[in-house]
């Protein structure tokens, strides 16, 4: 990895069934992920996704980019915009770039991530900050 | 109703420990579709140097929004839940998150504020293991609509 470097585009797709399975899985039953009534009730379009599906699919490109799952010692991002799910088969897809801002001499790199789902992006100021190379044991 | 800015600067005790378990992370590193083998097999997290199975990024949420529930739910702070939405989130760690530890939550209020019929509260969760090991520390901003 190197400063100024492009990382290539992840796209991952996301049903309802997803939703429920990360709610299970994370201990987030908030029900505008699962339940339309509720979800129009206040406001949003229908179901949306967690914040933190979305980030940990982030997570998951940012982990495979570079090639280490205990790579990551700083992730943080905004949610300015949700990841409305459809109640269907195929459901949405977000997509994720990456951009290397920097690498320090710590071998450290901050990677910037972009999501994208529907034309927009639902991740704000997403990035991490990774060591490169294999871990101290 | 405006947020008790009195909870600013607020300490909450530490959480009984939360025990990481390998299925657990399994389940979550399915979730999250996350293929890596370090997730799910001790010889694939060893030979990264790891000591058993570690944990996705973002698996520490897991353990940090149960924690934050004494807080975000404390009626008291009079959050309204319901018009919640999840402005923020940030992760530093120490080391991944790995099957086998123990881990204790100290949460404390880092911000609130109430502007413009819009309440906002930061919650700062310091994770370590019961024997006081440094894990992660997390950050989650929440932010009410108003009516």
């Amino acid at each position: 990895m190197r400063a100024g470097d492009r990382l290539p585009e992840q796209a991952f797709r996301v049903t309802r069934a997803d939703l429920v399975r990360y709610a299970g899985a994370s201990g987030d039953f908030n029900p505008i992920h699962w339940s339309d009534r509720v979800a129009t009730g206040v406001g949003l379009p229908g179901v949306i996704a967690h914040g933190m599906y979305t980030m940990a699919l982030a997570g998951r490109a940012v982990t495979g980019w570079v090639g280490d799952p205990g790579a990551v010692v700083e992730f943080s991002t905004r949610f300015p915009r949700p990841v409305a799910v459809p109640d269907d088969d195929t459901g949405t897809e977000v997509t994720f770039s990456g951009l290397v801002r920097s690498v320090g001499e710590d071998g450290r790199a901050q990677v910037d991530v972009t999501a994208v789902c529907g034309g927009e992006k639902v991740l704000g100021q997403a990035r991490a900050v990774v060591r490169l190379g294999k871990p101290d044991a | 109703m405006p947020l008790d800015q009195s909870f600013a600067g607020r300490t909450y005790p530490p959480t009984e420990p939360y025990e990481v378990g390998v299925e657990k992370i399994r389940e979550f590193a399915d979730a999250i579709g996350a293929p890596e083998a370090a997730y799910r097999d001790r010889a694939a997290a060893a030979a990264l140097g790891h000591p058993d199975v570690i944990a996705p990024p973002t698996f520490a949420v897991v353990v940090s929004m149960r924690a934050g529930e004494q807080v975000v739910f404390d009626p008291a702070l009079g959050l309204d839940y319901s018009r919640v939405v999840h402005a923020e989130q940030r992760f530093s760690y120490t080391r991944p998150v790995r099957a086998g530890d123990r881990l204790r939550c100290v949460c404390s209020v880092e911000e609130v504020t109430s502007r413009s019929g819009l309440d906002m509260i930061t919650v700062r969760t310091e994770v370590a293991t019961d024997a006081g090991e440094p894990v992660v520390t997390v950050w989650a901003k929440l932010v009410a609509r108003g009516e």
